[in-house]
Protein backbone atom coordinates (compact mmCIF):
# COMPACT_ATOMS: atom_id res chain seq x y z
CA UNK A 1 0.00 0.00 0.00
CA UNK A 2 1.18 3.51 -0.71
CA UNK A 3 1.18 6.14 2.01
CA UNK A 4 -1.88 7.88 0.58
CA UNK A 5 -3.79 4.62 0.39
CA UNK A 6 -2.87 3.88 4.00
CA UNK A 7 -4.07 7.28 5.18
CA UNK A 8 -7.31 6.89 3.19
CA UNK A 9 -7.96 3.48 4.73
CA UNK A 10 -7.31 4.81 8.24
CA UNK A 11 -9.66 7.78 7.66
CA UNK A 12 -12.30 5.47 6.16
CA UNK A 13 -12.06 3.26 9.25
CA UNK A 14 -12.43 6.18 11.65
CA UNK A 15 -15.44 7.52 9.72
CA UNK A 16 -17.26 4.31 8.78
CA UNK A 17 -16.48 1.87 11.60
CA UNK A 18 -18.98 3.38 14.10
CA UNK A 19 -21.78 3.07 11.52
CA UNK A 20 -20.83 -0.51 10.62
CA UNK A 21 -20.27 -1.44 14.27
CA UNK A 22 -23.63 0.04 15.23
CA UNK A 23 -25.38 -1.96 12.51
CA UNK A 24 -23.53 -5.12 13.60
CA UNK A 25 -24.64 -4.56 17.19
CA UNK A 26 -28.21 -3.96 15.97
CA UNK A 27 -28.14 -7.16 13.92
CA UNK A 28 -26.81 -8.95 17.00
CA UNK A 29 -29.80 -7.87 19.07
CA UNK A 30 -32.29 -8.59 16.29
CA UNK A 31 -30.92 -12.06 15.56
CA UNK A 32 -30.70 -12.83 19.29
CA UNK A 33 -34.36 -11.81 19.67
CA UNK A 34 -35.41 -14.00 16.74
CA UNK A 35 -33.50 -16.91 18.24
CA UNK A 36 -35.67 -16.44 21.34
CA UNK A 37 -38.86 -16.13 19.24
CA UNK A 38 -39.17 -12.40 19.93
CA UNK A 39 -39.56 -9.53 17.46
CA UNK A 40 -36.55 -7.68 18.78
CA UNK A 41 -35.63 -3.98 18.71
CA UNK A 42 -35.01 -1.99 15.51
CA UNK A 43 -31.61 -2.46 13.84
CA UNK A 44 -30.65 1.10 14.81
CA UNK A 45 -31.41 0.50 18.50
CA UNK A 46 -27.73 0.74 19.59
CA UNK A 47 -27.58 4.22 18.02
CA UNK A 48 -30.71 5.29 19.93
CA UNK A 49 -29.15 3.96 23.13
CA UNK A 50 -25.94 5.92 22.61
CA UNK A 51 -27.94 9.05 21.69
CA UNK A 52 -29.88 8.75 24.91
CA UNK A 53 -26.77 8.24 27.02
CA UNK A 54 -25.16 11.33 25.49
CA UNK A 55 -28.12 13.43 26.66
CA UNK A 56 -28.27 11.94 30.16
CA UNK A 57 -26.75 13.35 33.30
CA UNK A 58 -23.18 12.28 33.98
CA UNK A 59 -22.44 10.71 37.36
CA UNK A 60 -18.81 9.66 37.72
CA UNK A 61 -17.32 8.37 40.94
CA UNK A 62 -14.06 10.23 40.22
CA UNK A 63 -12.53 12.32 37.47
CA UNK A 64 -9.88 9.75 36.46
CA UNK A 65 -12.50 7.24 35.34
CA UNK A 66 -13.50 9.52 32.47
CA UNK A 67 -9.87 9.90 31.45
CA UNK A 68 -9.35 6.13 31.30
CA UNK A 69 -12.49 5.58 29.23
CA UNK A 70 -11.49 8.36 26.80
CA UNK A 71 -8.08 6.65 26.48
CA UNK A 72 -9.82 3.32 25.84
CA UNK A 73 -11.82 4.92 23.04
CA UNK A 74 -8.82 6.72 21.50
CA UNK A 75 -6.51 3.70 21.63
CA UNK A 76 -9.21 1.44 20.20
CA UNK A 77 -9.69 3.86 17.32
CA UNK A 78 -5.91 4.07 16.93
CA UNK A 79 -5.57 0.28 16.87
CA UNK A 80 -8.17 -0.09 14.15
CA UNK A 81 -6.77 2.80 12.12
CA UNK A 82 -3.28 1.28 12.24
CA UNK A 83 -4.62 -2.13 11.30
CA UNK A 84 -6.59 -0.90 8.29
CA UNK A 85 -3.71 1.37 7.25
CA UNK A 86 -1.66 -1.82 6.85
CA UNK A 87 0.87 -1.08 9.57
CA UNK A 88 2.81 -3.47 11.79
CA UNK A 89 0.60 -6.21 13.22
CA UNK A 90 2.66 -6.39 16.42
CA UNK A 91 2.12 -2.68 17.05
CA UNK A 92 -1.61 -3.18 16.47
CA UNK A 93 -1.72 -6.03 18.99
CA UNK A 94 0.22 -4.12 21.63
CA UNK A 95 -1.94 -1.02 21.24
CA UNK A 96 -5.03 -3.20 21.52
CA UNK A 97 -3.70 -4.56 24.80
CA UNK A 98 -2.99 -1.03 25.99
CA UNK A 99 -6.57 0.02 25.17
CA UNK A 100 -7.80 -2.98 27.14
CA UNK A 101 -5.59 -1.97 30.07
CA UNK A 102 -7.17 1.48 30.12
CA UNK A 103 -10.64 -0.06 30.33
CA UNK A 104 -9.53 -2.26 33.23
CA UNK A 105 -8.01 0.77 34.99
CA UNK A 106 -11.27 2.67 34.42
CA UNK A 107 -13.18 -0.15 36.07
CA UNK A 108 -10.68 -0.34 38.94
CA UNK A 109 -10.89 3.42 39.56
CA UNK A 110 -14.38 3.11 41.02
CA UNK A 111 -15.04 1.72 44.48
CA UNK A 112 -17.92 -0.49 43.39
CA UNK A 113 -17.16 -4.13 44.22
CA UNK A 114 -18.98 -5.24 41.05
CA UNK A 115 -16.74 -3.08 38.95
CA UNK A 116 -13.64 -4.35 40.78
CA UNK A 117 -14.59 -8.02 40.33
CA UNK A 118 -15.37 -7.31 36.68
CA UNK A 119 -11.89 -5.81 36.21
CA UNK A 120 -10.25 -8.81 37.88
CA UNK A 121 -12.19 -11.22 35.67
CA UNK A 122 -11.27 -9.19 32.59
CA UNK A 123 -7.60 -9.65 33.45
CA UNK A 124 -8.05 -13.41 33.70
CA UNK A 125 -9.83 -13.42 30.36
CA UNK A 126 -7.05 -11.28 28.88
CA UNK A 127 -4.54 -13.86 30.10
CA UNK A 128 -6.55 -16.47 28.22
CA UNK A 129 -6.78 -14.71 24.86
CA UNK A 130 -3.55 -12.69 24.61
CA UNK A 131 -1.28 -15.71 23.82
CA UNK A 132 -3.44 -16.70 20.83
CA UNK A 133 -3.35 -13.19 19.39
CA UNK A 134 0.44 -13.05 19.79
CA UNK A 135 0.87 -16.50 18.20
CA UNK A 136 -1.25 -15.27 15.30
CA UNK A 137 1.35 -12.57 14.62
CA UNK A 138 4.17 -15.13 14.99
CA UNK A 139 2.51 -17.46 12.49
CA UNK A 140 2.00 -14.66 9.98
CA UNK A 141 5.73 -13.87 10.26
CA UNK A 142 6.77 -17.50 9.84
CA UNK A 143 4.58 -17.82 6.76
CA UNK A 144 5.16 -14.46 5.03
CA UNK A 145 8.36 -13.16 6.62
CA UNK A 146 6.69 -9.90 7.59
CA UNK A 147 4.58 -8.43 10.39
CA UNK A 148 3.17 -5.72 8.12
CA UNK A 149 -0.58 -6.04 7.56
CA UNK A 150 -0.26 -4.63 4.04
CA UNK A 151 2.37 -7.26 3.12
CA UNK A 152 0.22 -10.03 4.57
CA UNK A 153 -2.96 -8.83 2.85
CA UNK A 154 -1.26 -8.52 -0.55
CA UNK A 155 0.57 -11.86 -0.41
CA UNK A 156 -0.30 -14.79 -2.68
CA UNK A 157 -2.64 -17.39 -1.25
CA UNK A 158 -5.01 -17.15 1.63
CA UNK A 159 -3.36 -17.24 5.05
CA UNK A 160 -6.20 -19.36 6.39
CA UNK A 161 -4.77 -22.46 4.66
CA UNK A 162 -1.36 -22.62 6.37
CA UNK A 163 -2.69 -20.86 9.50
CA UNK A 164 -5.82 -22.94 9.97
CA UNK A 165 -4.94 -23.84 13.58
CA UNK A 166 -4.39 -20.24 14.57
CA UNK A 167 -7.53 -19.21 12.69
CA UNK A 168 -9.67 -21.64 14.70
CA UNK A 169 -7.95 -20.52 17.90
CA UNK A 170 -8.67 -16.88 16.97
CA UNK A 171 -12.35 -17.71 16.40
CA UNK A 172 -12.34 -19.25 19.89
CA UNK A 173 -10.87 -16.21 21.59
CA UNK A 174 -13.08 -13.88 19.55
CA UNK A 175 -15.89 -14.85 21.96
CA UNK A 176 -13.76 -13.60 24.85
CA UNK A 177 -12.67 -10.48 22.99
CA UNK A 178 -16.27 -9.56 22.09
CA UNK A 179 -17.31 -10.43 25.67
CA UNK A 180 -20.03 -12.82 24.66
CA UNK A 181 -21.42 -15.81 26.53
CA UNK A 182 -19.91 -18.19 27.74
CA UNK A 183 -17.06 -15.73 28.37
CA UNK A 184 -19.01 -12.57 29.18
CA UNK A 185 -17.97 -12.77 32.80
CA UNK A 186 -16.40 -9.33 33.06
CA UNK A 187 -18.98 -7.17 31.29
CA UNK A 188 -22.32 -8.77 30.66
CA UNK A 189 -24.88 -7.33 28.28
CA UNK A 190 -27.56 -8.12 30.82
CA UNK A 191 -27.12 -6.10 33.98
CA UNK A 192 -29.21 -8.21 36.32
CA UNK A 193 -26.84 -11.11 36.71
CA UNK A 194 -24.11 -12.04 39.18
CA UNK A 195 -22.03 -8.85 39.08
CA UNK A 196 -24.62 -6.36 37.74
CA UNK A 197 -22.88 -4.71 34.77
CA UNK A 198 -19.37 -5.82 35.74
CA UNK A 199 -16.73 -3.34 34.67
CA UNK A 200 -19.34 -0.86 33.41
CA UNK A 201 -21.37 -0.78 36.63
CA UNK A 202 -20.24 2.75 37.48
CA UNK A 203 -20.27 4.07 33.90
CA UNK A 204 -23.14 6.44 33.17
CA UNK A 205 -24.10 9.09 30.65
CA UNK A 206 -21.33 10.16 28.28
CA UNK A 207 -18.85 7.61 29.69
CA UNK A 208 -21.17 4.73 28.89
CA UNK A 209 -21.80 6.12 25.40
CA UNK A 210 -18.02 6.22 24.82
CA UNK A 211 -17.74 2.61 25.95
CA UNK A 212 -20.41 1.56 23.46
CA UNK A 213 -18.76 3.47 20.61
CA UNK A 214 -15.41 1.84 21.50
CA UNK A 215 -17.12 -1.55 21.27
CA UNK A 216 -18.34 -0.68 17.76
CA UNK A 217 -14.80 0.20 16.68
CA UNK A 218 -13.43 -2.91 18.41
CA UNK A 219 -15.93 -5.24 16.71
CA UNK A 220 -15.10 -3.90 13.25
CA UNK A 221 -11.37 -4.20 13.89
CA UNK A 222 -11.66 -7.76 15.21
CA UNK A 223 -13.77 -8.77 12.22
CA UNK A 224 -11.08 -7.13 10.09
CA UNK A 225 -8.59 -9.50 11.70
CA UNK A 226 -10.84 -12.42 10.71
CA UNK A 227 -10.96 -11.07 7.13
CA UNK A 228 -7.14 -10.77 7.05
CA UNK A 229 -6.93 -14.58 7.11
CA UNK A 230 -8.66 -14.62 3.70
CA UNK A 231 -7.03 -11.62 2.00
CA UNK A 232 -4.81 -12.60 -0.92
CA UNK A 233 -4.29 -9.30 -2.68
CA UNK A 234 -7.30 -9.67 -4.99
CA UNK A 235 -10.83 -8.27 -4.82
CA UNK A 236 -12.18 -11.84 -4.52
CA UNK A 237 -10.02 -12.37 -1.43
CA UNK A 238 -11.44 -9.23 0.19
CA UNK A 239 -15.03 -10.26 -0.62
CA UNK A 240 -14.47 -13.76 0.79
CA UNK A 241 -12.84 -12.16 3.83
CA UNK A 242 -15.85 -9.90 4.46
CA UNK A 243 -18.25 -12.83 4.05
CA UNK A 244 -16.16 -14.93 6.44
CA UNK A 245 -16.11 -12.07 8.96
CA UNK A 246 -19.90 -11.72 8.81
CA UNK A 247 -20.30 -15.49 9.21
CA UNK A 248 -17.97 -15.30 12.23
CA UNK A 249 -20.24 -12.58 13.67
CA UNK A 250 -23.33 -14.78 13.22
CA UNK A 251 -21.43 -17.67 14.81
CA UNK A 252 -20.62 -15.47 17.80
CA UNK A 253 -24.30 -14.51 18.18
CA UNK A 254 -25.24 -18.18 18.04
CA UNK A 255 -22.63 -19.08 20.66
CA UNK A 256 -23.78 -16.12 22.79
CA UNK A 257 -27.37 -17.36 22.81
CA UNK A 258 -26.56 -21.04 23.14
CA UNK A 259 -24.25 -21.07 26.14
CA UNK A 260 -24.49 -20.18 29.79
CA UNK A 261 -21.76 -18.12 31.41
CA UNK A 262 -18.71 -20.05 32.56
CA UNK A 263 -16.28 -19.39 35.39
CA UNK A 264 -12.99 -17.60 34.82
CA UNK A 265 -11.17 -20.87 35.56
CA UNK A 266 -12.85 -22.43 32.52
CA UNK A 267 -12.03 -19.40 30.40
CA UNK A 268 -8.37 -19.52 31.42
CA UNK A 269 -7.96 -23.29 31.06
CA UNK A 270 -9.80 -23.59 27.77
CA UNK A 271 -7.98 -20.52 26.42
CA UNK A 272 -4.59 -22.03 27.19
CA UNK A 273 -5.49 -25.50 25.93
CA UNK A 274 -6.57 -23.92 22.65
CA UNK A 275 -3.36 -21.86 22.58
CA UNK A 276 -1.17 -24.89 23.22
CA UNK A 277 -2.90 -27.31 20.86
CA UNK A 278 -4.02 -25.13 17.94
CA UNK A 279 -1.66 -22.15 18.32
CA UNK A 280 1.61 -23.88 19.20
CA UNK A 281 0.69 -26.79 16.93
CA UNK A 282 0.40 -24.38 14.03
CA UNK A 283 3.74 -22.76 14.89
CA UNK A 284 5.35 -26.23 14.99
CA UNK A 285 3.88 -27.16 11.62
CA UNK A 286 5.11 -23.90 10.06
CA UNK A 287 8.60 -24.41 11.53
CA UNK A 288 8.81 -27.96 10.18
CA UNK B 1 -32.45 14.23 20.75
CA UNK B 2 -35.44 11.89 20.58
CA UNK B 3 -33.30 8.94 21.71
CA UNK B 4 -34.64 9.27 25.25
CA UNK B 5 -38.03 7.78 24.44
CA UNK B 6 -36.60 5.21 22.05
CA UNK B 7 -34.39 3.46 24.54
CA UNK B 8 -35.96 3.36 27.99
CA UNK B 9 -33.89 1.21 30.33
CA UNK B 10 -35.75 -0.11 33.34
CA UNK B 11 -34.58 -0.65 36.86
CA UNK B 12 -36.90 -2.98 38.73
CA UNK B 13 -36.95 -3.14 42.53
CA UNK B 14 -39.11 -5.30 44.74
CA UNK B 15 -39.97 -3.27 47.85
CA UNK B 16 -41.69 -5.97 49.93
CA UNK B 17 -44.00 -7.02 47.14
CA UNK B 18 -45.69 -10.42 47.30
CA UNK B 19 -43.85 -11.23 44.03
CA UNK B 20 -47.05 -11.17 41.99
CA UNK B 21 -46.28 -7.84 40.32
CA UNK B 22 -42.59 -8.80 39.91
CA UNK B 23 -43.55 -11.82 37.87
CA UNK B 24 -45.81 -9.63 35.73
CA UNK B 25 -42.96 -7.13 35.19
CA UNK B 26 -40.74 -9.95 34.00
CA UNK B 27 -43.61 -11.30 31.89
CA UNK B 28 -43.35 -8.10 29.81
CA UNK B 29 -39.95 -9.33 28.60
CA UNK B 30 -41.22 -12.72 27.43
CA UNK B 31 -41.79 -13.46 23.72
CA UNK B 32 -45.54 -12.81 24.14
CA UNK B 33 -45.15 -9.13 25.11
CA UNK B 34 -41.47 -8.55 24.20
CA UNK B 35 -41.00 -4.96 25.37
CA UNK B 36 -37.47 -5.05 23.96
CA UNK B 37 -39.03 -4.27 20.57
CA UNK B 38 -39.50 -0.72 21.93
CA UNK B 39 -35.86 -0.64 22.98
CA UNK B 40 -36.67 -1.42 26.61
CA UNK B 41 -33.89 -3.15 28.50
CA UNK B 42 -34.39 -4.54 31.98
CA UNK B 43 -31.14 -3.40 33.53
CA UNK B 44 -30.06 -3.95 37.10
CA UNK B 45 -27.76 -0.95 37.12
CA UNK B 46 -29.29 2.29 38.51
CA UNK B 47 -26.54 4.36 36.87
CA UNK B 48 -27.76 3.35 33.42
CA UNK B 49 -31.51 3.30 34.09
CA UNK B 50 -34.17 5.80 33.00
CA UNK B 51 -37.29 4.31 34.54
CA UNK B 52 -37.54 3.03 38.09
CA UNK B 53 -40.23 0.36 38.47
CA UNK B 54 -41.07 -0.24 42.11
CA UNK B 55 -43.42 -3.01 43.16
CA UNK B 56 -44.84 -3.50 46.64
CA UNK B 57 -45.44 -1.24 49.61
CA UNK B 58 -42.25 0.16 51.06
CA UNK B 59 -41.33 -0.95 54.58
CA UNK B 60 -39.01 0.48 57.20
CA UNK B 61 -36.14 -1.76 56.24
CA UNK B 62 -36.00 -1.02 52.52
CA UNK B 63 -37.03 2.63 52.39
CA UNK B 64 -33.37 3.66 52.38
CA UNK B 65 -32.62 1.21 49.58
CA UNK B 66 -35.42 2.69 47.48
CA UNK B 67 -34.18 6.21 48.18
CA UNK B 68 -30.58 5.30 47.39
CA UNK B 69 -31.47 3.58 44.12
CA UNK B 70 -33.49 6.65 43.14
CA UNK B 71 -30.61 8.98 43.98
CA UNK B 72 -28.11 6.89 42.00
CA UNK B 73 -30.13 7.23 38.80
CA UNK B 74 -28.97 10.05 36.52
CA UNK B 75 -31.44 12.73 35.42
CA UNK B 76 -33.87 12.66 33.64
CA UNK B 77 -35.56 9.79 35.48
CA UNK B 78 -39.11 8.60 36.01
CA UNK B 79 -40.58 6.48 38.79
CA UNK B 80 -43.41 4.06 38.01
CA UNK B 81 -45.26 2.51 40.94
CA UNK B 82 -46.44 -0.92 39.79
CA UNK B 83 -49.37 -2.57 41.56
CA UNK B 84 -51.82 -1.30 44.14
CA UNK B 85 -49.36 -1.89 47.01
CA UNK B 86 -46.81 0.41 45.41
CA UNK B 87 -49.54 2.98 44.73
CA UNK B 88 -51.08 3.17 48.19
CA UNK B 89 -49.92 0.31 50.38
CA UNK B 90 -52.81 -1.89 49.25
CA UNK B 91 -53.78 -4.87 51.34
CA UNK B 92 -50.62 -4.49 53.43
CA UNK B 93 -51.27 -0.79 54.09
CA UNK B 94 -52.20 -1.26 57.76
CA UNK B 95 -49.27 -3.51 58.66
CA UNK B 96 -47.06 -2.16 61.47
CA UNK B 97 -43.91 -2.18 59.32
CA UNK B 98 -45.39 -0.77 56.10
CA UNK B 99 -44.90 2.90 55.31
CA UNK B 100 -47.47 3.02 52.51
CA UNK B 101 -47.12 3.79 48.82
CA UNK B 102 -43.77 4.41 47.13
CA UNK B 103 -44.67 8.11 46.99
CA UNK B 104 -44.07 8.32 50.75
CA UNK B 105 -40.36 7.88 50.04
CA UNK B 106 -39.60 9.15 46.52
CA UNK B 107 -41.61 11.23 44.02
CA UNK B 108 -43.72 8.94 41.79
CA UNK B 109 -44.65 9.97 38.24
CA UNK B 110 -46.90 7.15 37.06
CA UNK B 111 -49.22 4.89 39.08
CA UNK B 112 -50.11 1.47 37.65
CA UNK B 113 -52.98 -0.07 39.65
CA UNK B 114 -53.89 -3.74 39.78
CA UNK B 115 -53.37 -6.77 41.98
CA UNK B 116 -51.34 -8.02 40.35
CA UNK B 117 -50.84 -5.35 37.68
CA UNK B 118 -51.29 -6.98 34.27
CA UNK B 119 -48.40 -6.88 31.78
CA UNK B 120 -50.54 -4.78 29.41
CA UNK B 121 -51.10 -2.14 32.06
CA UNK B 122 -47.42 -2.19 33.05
CA UNK B 123 -46.43 -1.56 29.42
CA UNK B 124 -49.06 1.19 29.30
CA UNK B 125 -47.58 2.72 32.46
CA UNK B 126 -44.08 2.59 30.98
CA UNK B 127 -45.29 4.33 27.81
CA UNK B 128 -46.96 7.05 29.96
CA UNK B 129 -43.69 7.30 31.87
CA UNK B 130 -41.84 7.90 28.60
CA UNK B 131 -43.93 11.03 27.95
CA UNK B 132 -42.98 12.31 31.41
CA UNK B 133 -39.34 11.39 30.74
CA UNK B 134 -39.30 13.40 27.50
CA UNK B 135 -40.88 16.38 29.30
CA UNK B 136 -38.23 16.23 32.01
CA UNK B 137 -35.46 15.98 29.45
CA UNK B 138 -36.76 19.09 27.67
CA UNK B 139 -36.91 20.98 30.95
CA UNK B 140 -33.32 20.05 31.75
CA UNK B 141 -32.02 21.05 28.31
CA UNK B 142 -33.93 24.35 28.52
CA UNK B 143 -32.44 25.03 31.94
CA UNK B 144 -28.98 24.39 30.50
CA UNK B 145 -29.40 26.79 27.55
Amino acid sequence: MTTIESILMAVAFIALAPAIGCLLAGVDRKVSARMQKRRGPPILQPAYDVGKFLSKEQITPNSTQDFYVVCFLLFTIGTGAMFFAGMDLLLVIFTLTLAETFLILGAYSSGSPYSQIGAQREMYVAMAYEPVILLMAVCYYLEYGSFSVSDISSSDGMAVVPLIGVFLAFLFVLTMKLRKSPFDLSLSHHAHQDIVRGMATEFSGRTYAMLEISHWYESVMLLGMVALFFANGTVAGIVIGIIAALLAWILEIWIDNGFARMKWQTALKSGWVVTLVLGMGNVAVLLI
Amino acid sequence: MSGTTKSPWLLHYDASSCNGCDIEVLACLTPLYDVERFGVINTGDPKQADLFLVTGAVNDQNKNVVRQLYEQMPEPKVVVAVGVCACSGGIFGDCYNIIGGVDKVIPVDVYVPGCAARPESIIDGVVKGLAVLEEKRKKISEAKS
